[in-house]
């Protein structure tokens, strides 16, 4: 009977969550960390999809982030026009380079079949691949990165709306999701792990390297934004009376005229702020509702039945017709693009893009927690553990710290002990949330919503 | 500088890669007997094995201070030396005490190696944390001792040459450790009779076990083992360079392409995996540029570095040679699998 | 119908399949038979792409299937039962069978997101050819039911079923009546023939049940270490003396 009740339990349980801090600390913050929830459920609807329905463990998910953040830029920041007129066409060339070097030895792989000359002809591919970057990559790159490298130094975007970088991130993390799927993808759970994990290293160090792409670790600031902003806001009319018409009681009760407009313009200036969260929270809430119906449709139909047949027994439906190498990559580009979305818009809501900030502990290793948590398999369980593990791992810190207070309550105020304990608190976030994964697997290892084996 | 240099051309070469690639492919080496060890008797991808180096070597620290509070020092070795069997034996029982709370679980219910590869994960969040907690983020050196064996300028004054040679009492340290911990494993898997017990169970573990072996015994020194390879691996490499709880995260992948390039599951393939990752990722980062100017005549010299890729892409190397492998020849160099 | 040429198969040191040549005609019911280790289902799994053979060449009619996927067979035809019943065991019984079609407009993703209308009337064909087999094998009862709950021949009669939602060419079955109790083993025996007569099914069967290869084969061929012995009607080679020898060994002679 309680199995009916789980998803709408887990998700009251969440809302009074966040209710407790939006009353306690600020309803500021709890739009902040609500809206850093919605786009960690999507990231983990994305990682569910490759490990609930085809077991593949993506322990790369931070380099599609990455690749979702690197999209947003290249869609939305304005084109350097004078790097692109002085080295644009070496890069172009450069790119076109490799392109047909990847195209040339997949062609060689596939159709020569002498071993010999087929190694013979890859080598020398590799060969005049180097011999060409060489030429055109390196003094292309000198050259726009020597463009006032303090401001831009890189080649700029596209110039278009952010948001359409959101679709467009879906294009270019499934596009290296397949390449990389069509490498690995033959490989045994653990050994497609760590190569994940290799990649998504690499993609960081090339956007953190490669300047000319995205200034590396310069970081790209100042990001266009689909909602308005907070200043602007504030000089809006029709904004300034909304705040006004919702606090009228308030504003009533005090007497002194300029003390009323102080207290009106702080309510605008925090008003300003929750308004901007919630536009975020609403754009998000709709991707997060677009992409869980579209999952929704596929996995209850002929497709999802066939992944399901794979996922059960892999011999017997391979033997019934189904290509399980193919299923299995397709879910992986699948996957891999909802991650690429939830990365751009994890970029547009911070407004900037910094490599720097991509740890795989932030990012593939945490969503990991969401997915085993909330219930593998269950797209509704990915997005309570999206919701619930992140919210555990930001309060996580002021509770540890709290914690350490209250444990160190007795000794002397300034004493190293107690001075080194509250330093480390913030570790204790770690240590929490290796624990609940800990409890999480030998305890409820379904997960909070698992996944429903329906008779009908 | 004279053209055909080749005595200056060798010793910049051993000096900036020969002698760095011996001593790192050393602690890789180490390290990677840890993951493949693991991987053949219990049968899964140890990702917890770079935080058990790094608590081992916390450890390790942590001794070394209390022993230079109490006056005792290694002298002209780093006392980290003296240290090191205590880290180990602590390191061993946290290995211990991690398998009976954790893994003992998910064996005696036959799990998948996935599930137990997130496990390890959870443990090393938890081995992270606590490393963190205890010991703080920041870098910390632990080297004390004679710094170095041959120093550039000693070595250029001797032999007159223009380019000098440094070897570091570390990298010595390295090498020696190191050969002594992989002499004494192989005797003990050779030789031993615990040691034959574990490669029977590592091959067969039904037929293992119908012979009376016992499987706890054989898993309580499994764990102690690589307790201690983790530990020493970890502190040459801290020795050597300094010591950050995140570096051993970072280390991860170059320890695992050694352990698969070599062949998972085999030791020997363990070690000469670590020296070929170690060797690749020097040798294609190093700007051979000064060494070309030794060698070649005049019109021949380069003028760009002669780098192969900047060293920001080294780990990248490894990871290439993993996929290349991985493509090429899954089981790796030996064969992998069993002990 | 199937050609199997000069197959040979060894795994480390042993020759589990050597040089084996033998033809399955169109229409037939044909018995593989031998004793264990013989390489009967070694090349079962060979002729169905879950093993690759060392040397020697397979044909569909004219066509060479030698080196192809398991799922590539099915396309041409070829499709199998398995020893151990490999039925999905979290779907439903009718699931088990809706699954089986290849080329559904609804396995394409894209599809399920604008094709929809298409799609519920395919589901409509694919369900009634799916109750009609259900019907068959008299498991009506069970639609519903998990797959894993069935019992042991009720599994292998499913296995059965999921060959009929497709037009097969050939079915192997591997030892389809192990471990299944006797009225089962009629029904079982009884859906055989008339898929054989009815619909034109080509069967090559895995069997010990000496009764069971008597009652459906009309041609039985006999293998040992590896290779073919010996061809015929079941009649004659129960008197064969090579056979006989194979079964009890050089020194057992009756």
């Amino acid at each position: 009977m309680i199995e009916k009740y789980r998803a709408p339990l887990a998700f009251l349980v969440m809302a009074l969550l966040l209710a407790i801090v939006g009353f306690g600390q600020s309803w500021s913050v709890a739009l902040g960390i609500i809206n850093l929830c919605i786009i960690s459920a999507i990231m983990a609807l994305g990682v569910n999809l490759q490990w609930g329905y085809a077991g593949l463990f993506n322990a790369g998910v931070m380099g599609f982030t990455a690749l979702g953040g690197l999209t947003a830029v290249l869609i939305s920041h304005q084109p350097i026009y004078e790097a692109w007129s002085s080295a644009g066409s070496g890069i172009l060339l450069s790119g076109f380079i490799l392109i047909s070097a990847v195209f040339g030895i997949y062609f060689v792989h596939k159709k020569i079949e002498k071993i010999l000359l087929k190694r013979i002809l890859i080598i020398s591919i590799i060969g005049i691949t180097l011999f060409g970057l060489n030429i055109f990559y390196g003094p292309s790159v000198s050259i726009i990165e020597s463009i006032n490298p303090a401001k831009t130094g890189f080649l700029g975007g596209l110039g278009l709306p952010i948001i359409v970088s959101w679709l467009v991130a879906a294009f270019v993390a499934g596009f290296v999701a397949w390449i990389i799927g069509k490498i690995t993808l033959g490989l045994r759970s653990d050994y497609l792990a760590i190569a994940t994990l290799g990649i998504s290293e690499i993609v960081i160090a090339v956007l953190k390297h490669e300047d000319w792409l995205s200034r590396g670790v310069k970081n790209v600031t100042g990001l266009d934004r689909p909602v308005p902003y907070e200043i602007e806001l504030q000089e809006t009319t029709w904004f300034i009376d909304l705040i006004a018409s919702i606090n009228t009681s308030k504003l009533q009760a005090v007497q002194i005229l300029s003390d009323r407009q102080d207290i009106l313009n702080k309510l605008v200036i925090d008003g300003s702020s929750i308004f901007v969260k919630l536009c975020y929270a609403g754009l998000f809430i709709l991707v997060l509702l677009i992409i869980y119906f579209l999952s929704h449709l596929a996995l209850q139909s002929p497709w999802g039945r066939m992944l399901r047949a794979i996922r059960d027994n892999e011999d017997a439906a391979s033997a019934m017709g189904k290509n399980i190498v193919a299923k299995h990559l397709q879910i992986f580009v699948i996957g891999s693009a909802i991650i690429g979305i939830a990365g751009a818009m994890l970029t547009t809501l911070d407004g900037q893009f910094t490599p720097g900030s991509y740890q795989p502990l932030r990012f593939t290793f945490i969503i990991w927690v969401m997915v085993i948590v909330g219930g593998s398999g269950n797209n509704l369980g990915s997005i309570f553990g999206g919701f619930f593990i992140w919210f555990m791992w930001i309060e996580a810190e002021p509770l540890s710290i709290a914690f350490i207070s209250l444990l160190t309550n007795g000794l002397d105020y300034n004493s190293p002990v107690r001075m080194h304990l509250i330093a480390s608190a913030p570790h204790l976030r770690l240590f929490i949330m290796g624990s609940i994964l800990l409890l999480a697997l030998r305890f409820m290892p379904q997960g909070v919503i698992p996944e429903k084996v329906s008779k009908e | 500088m004279e053209n055909f240099d080749i005595l200056n051309a060798l010793i910049l070469l051993a000096n900036f890669v020969i002698v760095p690639a011996i001593s790192y492919g050393s602690q890789l080496a180490i390290a990677a007997l840890g993951i493949t060890i693991v991987y053949a008797v219990l049968r899964f991808s140890n990702f917890a094995h770079g935080d058990l180096m790094s608590f081992g070597t916390m450890t390790a620290i942590l001794f070394t201070w209390l022993f230079q509070s109490l006056g005792i020092t290694g002298g002209v070795l780093p006392t980290a030396l003296i240290a090191l069997p205590f880290a180990i034996v602590v390191t061993a029982l946290l290995c211990l005490l991690i398998d009976k709370s954790v893994y003992r679980f998910y064996r005696k219910q036959k799990s998948h190696a996935v599930v137990f590869m997130i496990v390890s994960v959870g443990v090393m969040f938890i081995l992270n944390a606590t490393v963190r907690f205890i010991i703080g983020p920041n870098d910390r050196t632990f080297f004390d001792g004679e710094k170095f064996l041959i120093r550039a300028l000693d070595f250029k004054a001797s032999t007159g040459l223009e380019e000098g040679l440094t070897i570091k009492s570390t990298q010595l340290i390295t090498v020696i450790v190191a050969i002594i911990t992989m002499l004494l494993l192989f005797y003990f898997l050779q030789k031993t009779k615990m040691g034959k017990a574990m490669r029977a169970y590592s091959n067969n573990e039904d037929l293992a076990l119908l012979s009376g072996i016992n499987p706890d015994r054989v898993v309580m020194i499994t764990w102690i083992i690589v307790g201690a390879l983790a530990t020493i691996a970890g502190v040459l490499y801290g020795l050597d360079k300094s010591f950050k709880p995140f570096t051993y995260f970072q280390l991860l992948l170059p320890m695992f392409a050694a352990a698969i390039v070599g062949g998972i599951g085999n030791p020997i393939g363990a070690v000469v995996g670590g020296y070929i990752i170690a060797f690749s990722e020097i040798m294609l980062t190093y700007a051979y540029k000064k060494f070309f100017i030794y060698l070649l005549p005049e019109h021949l010299e380069p003028s760009g570095l002669t780098q192969f890729l900047s060293t920001d892409y080294k780990f990248a190397i490894s990871f290439i040679i993993l996929v290349i492998v991985l493509i090429i020849r899954p089981t790796g160099v030996f064969r992998g699998k069993t002990i | 119908m199937l050609s199997i040429k000069n197959i040979s198969k060894s795994f480390g040191g042993i020759q589990a399949v050597n040089d084996a040549s033998l033809e399955i005609k169109k229409g037939s019911i044909t018995g593989l038979i031998g004793p264990n280790g013989a390489g009967k289902t070694t090349l079962f799994n060979i002729i169905a792409g879950n093993l690759e053979a060392n040397s020697g060449q397979i044909f569909l009619e004219e066509d060479n299937i030698t080196s192809l996927p398991s799922y590539r067979l099915f396309e041409k035809g070829v499709l199998r039962t398995f020893q151990i019943a490999h039925e999905f065991s979290k779907m439903t019984v009718l699931e088990n069978l809706m699954v089986v079609p290849g080329s559904q407009l609804g396995e394409k993703i894209l599809n399920t997101w604008f094709q929809r209308g298409k799609i519920k009337e395919e589901e409509k064909i694919i369900k009634k050819r799916a109750e009609e087999v259900i019907e068959f094998l008299n498991l009506s009862h069970l639609t519903y039911e998990l797959a894993g709950n069935l019992s042991g021949g009720q599994k292998k009669l499913l296995e059965l079923g999921r060959t009929m939602m497709v037009d097969a060419k050939i079915v192997l079955l591997d030892e389809v009546g192990a471990g299944v109790n006797r009225t089962l083993l009629n029904d079982i025996a009884n859906a055989i023939q008339k898929l054989n007569k009815e619909k034109g099914y080509t069967f090559c069967m895995i069997e010990h049940d000496i009764e069971f290869i008597g009652k459906l084969c009309d041609q039985v061929i006999v293998m040992a270490e590896g290779s073919v012995l010996v061809e015929g009607q079941i009649e004659e080679i129960k008197k064969n003396e090579k056979v006989i020898e194979a079964y009890l060994g050089r020194s057992g002679a009756v």
